[in-house]
């Protein structure tokens, strides 16, 4: 489902244009993107071993890290123009981040890890709101959605959830507020083999209902099969060892 | 605002290293504000050891002696004062009231002081505080004492116990007045300044107890038993002829530097008359070094505390650098990171001072009797003082910084780690 060239182009969820990043002015890039345009709605497969700019290209995907020398345009906003400040709060309004493992903060009960994004993001407090009548609310129909329904479990310190549930209840609140861009850095690494294609048709489920972008950053191959497209970072950045 | 309450929550998940830092930042502010309160109130206590008193009048000599002789009962006067010359100050028209005092014996170590009924009745000290006895009366035979609290304590002595007057100030001493021994009539209450250490007897008794010795030493034969030294002194050939000093009430303060003048330009005799407060003054600013080193080392303690705050913080840094990260994730900024370890320290610092402050007033309350009768001191329950409260304000601005500190390199990591989650 690749987007048809002749066509006039929709707006990108994100559109990136000689994209060089260097983390020192004096040294070389670690990270050389001539172009890459994802639709919205798009499930993209990025495969890429370590070393290949991976983290880098997360870190200004959401606006972590500046970009100074290129283009980056994500749902219209140039990041490439925004301060430190206005990406942070781009980040906080619309995209979702799910980690590889450890999603969750230790202190804090599994709803308000979920609500988490609406105490630093007006836009996803309203949606959700909205969409849920009350934070919590909202919060556990989504965590219904990812099979977290039982209200036993919710009472429990998140430390003691199993890692399968730790990381559904971060895909949770990532999906809290209906950001338009969902970034998982590697989210089933730390899953059983069995589990992950569960987890990734979970995350599906929910994307297409939120027509969610989501990027998919992994290296287990075994996945490539269920996304849109895959891309080789390895081949995609001009930089990589 | 919510970052305010994640600090909480994460301060709630690490309660207990938070309890000790706190607790470690509450008493060293207990020490700090109760040291500073005691040395407020030793200070008071020093320059008012004597109050009320007017003028002090001795022979010529130095203003610094003449008060260590007659107020702290330490050293010895270099001349008496002539009892003609007691009687003329006495009767000046300014002049309401006069205490005499002999020194000169002692008791085991203990200045015995010669005086009379006014000493009770007129002497002063801290704010305006008299004298009062805890046990029995003032003396009222020939041989009664009345002893110090600090007297009646370190000897054991209680009422009606016979005791033994020695010449001169020696702790040990061969010239022993053992043919006329006293009797303790009464015991004061303490006061935390030099008359707890006195013992007191009548101007008549330190007369009578040398009747026999004006040789220096006792007469074999001639020494006259204690029932005859009665009758001699009930027909009045017992009034001294010399006393060590006088302290001197006037009706008015505002005639104190022309009684001064009058008493060291008085013809018959060379007199110094000193007033007791610029005396101790000056002398306070010899002495009271101490109390400023106190509080230097209660402010390094409040230092220590802090040092600790500030290494629990940086401690826990590593460990929340995954809390971070997640909260990077969801939208924080490095500014909030900073406010999530800043507002810890602010509040660890706020709170440990006020439960310090708290503290303080606790053991004052349970401890404060204690204290007056042992020390003497009397210290306050008193809302805090403005020094307290500048010293109170500058503990929390030191914690504003410690936590400063730790927030600005909790922000530099968390700039540099990003989304970075490490472990």
């Amino acid at each position: 489902m690749t987007a048809a060239p002749l066509l006039p182009p929709t707006p990108a969820a994100i559109a990136i244009r000689d994209l060089r990043f260097r983390w020192r002015a004096d040294l070389p890039p670690v990270l050389a993107i001539d172009s890459l345009d994802i639709q919205p709605g798009e499930r993209i497969f990025i495969e890429g071993p370590s070393g290949s700019g991976k983290t880098t290209l997360l870190g200004l995907l959401s606006g972590v890290l500046p970009v100074v020398d290129g283009t980056l345009t994500v749902l219209d906003q140039p990041l490439h123009r925004l301060g430190a400040v206005e990406r942070d709060h781009f980040r906080a309004d619309h995209v979702g981040y799910v980690f590889q493992m450890f999603n969750l903060i230790p202190y804090l009960s599994m709803l308000d890890n979920v609500t988490l994004p609406c105490r630093f993001s007006r836009r996803r407090r309203t949606r959700a709101l909205a969409r849920g009548g009350s934070l919590n609310a909202e919060a556990v129909r989504l965590l219904a959605h990812l099979d977290l329904d039982d209200p036993a479990l919710r009472a429990r310190p998140v430390t003691e959830l199993s890692v399968g549930q730790q990381q559904r209840v971060a895909a949770a609140r990532a999906l809290m507020g209906a950001p338009e861009i969902l970034i998982a850095d590697e989210p089933t690494s730390a899953l059983d083999a069995d589990r992950r294609a569960g987890f990734v048709e979970l995350l599906f489920r929910e994307c297409r209902e939120a027509g969610l972008t989501l990027v998919f950053v992994s290296h287990d191959a075994s996945l490539e099969g269920l996304f849109d497209r895959t891309l080789r970072l390895a081949e995609l950045n001009l930089a990589a060892a | 605002m919510p970052i305010l309450i994640l600090a909480w929550k994460s301060l709630l998940n690490r309660r207990f290293t938070a309890l000790l830092t706190l607790l470690s930042i509450a008493f060293s502010v207990t020490l700090l504000i109760g040291v500073e309160r005691l040395r407020g109130e030793v200070r008071e206590g020093f320059t008012n050891t004597v109050s009320g008193t007017d003028l002090i009048v001795g022979a010529r000599g130095g203003q610094i002696n003449l008060l260590l002789y007659a107020v702290f009962r330490i050293g010895n006067a270099t001349n008496n004062i002539s009892w003609e010359s007691y009687q003329a100050i006495t009767n000046l028209p300014k002049v309401a009231w006069t205490i005499p005092l002999s020194l000169g014996d002692s008791h085991r170590g203990f200045r015995v002081l010669g005086t009379t009924a006014a000493y009770f009745e007129h002497y002063r000290y801290a704010r305006d505080r008299g004298l009062t006895l805890a046990q029995g009366e003032p003396f009222a035979d020939l041989y009664d004492a009345v002893l110090g609290s600090e007297v009646a304590r370190t000897l054991g002595y209680r009422l009606g116990d016979p005791i033994v007057i020695a010449h001169g100030t020696g702790d040990v001493s061969f010239a022993r007045h053992a043919d006329k021994p006293f009797r303790v009539a009464g015991i004061l209450a303490p006061t935390g300044t030099p008359v707890d250490r006195t013992v007191h007897v009548s101007l008549t008794a330190i007369e009578a107890i040398h009747v026999g010795w004006e040789s220096g030493a006792a007469a074999p034969g001639r020494s006259p038993d204690a029932e005859q030294t009665r009758a001699l002194a009930a027909t009045g050939a017992l009034t001294p002829k010399a006393i060590t000093a006088v302290l001197v009430g006037l009706k008015s303060r505002i005639a104190t530097f022309q009684v001064q003048r009058a008493v060291n330009d008085y013809p018959e005799e060379p007199l110094l008359a000193i007033l007791p407060g610029v005396a101790l003054a000056d002398l306070w600013s010899l002495i009271g070094i101490g109390e400023r080193a106190l509080l230097a080392v209660s402010a390094a303690v409040v230092v220590v505390g802090l040092f600790g705050m500030l290494t629990a913080l940086l401690t826990s840094l590593n460990e929340r650098r995954r809390e971070m990260a997640i909260l990077r994730s969801v939208g924080a900024r490095p500014a909030h990171v900073l406010a999530l370890i800043l507002g810890e320290a602010v509040f660890l610092t706020l709170v440990g001072a006020l439960l310090g402050v708290a503290l303080l007033y606790g053991v004052l309350l349970l401890g404060g009797p204690l204290i007056t009768d042992r020390l003497g001191l009397f210290i306050g329950m008193g809302p805090p003082s403005a020094a307290e409260g500048l010293l109170l304000a500058a503990v929390v601005a030191a914690g504003i910084l410690v936590g400063l500190i730790a927030g600005y390199r909790a922000y530099r990591l968390s700039l540099s780690d990003g989304l970075l989650i490490r472990i």
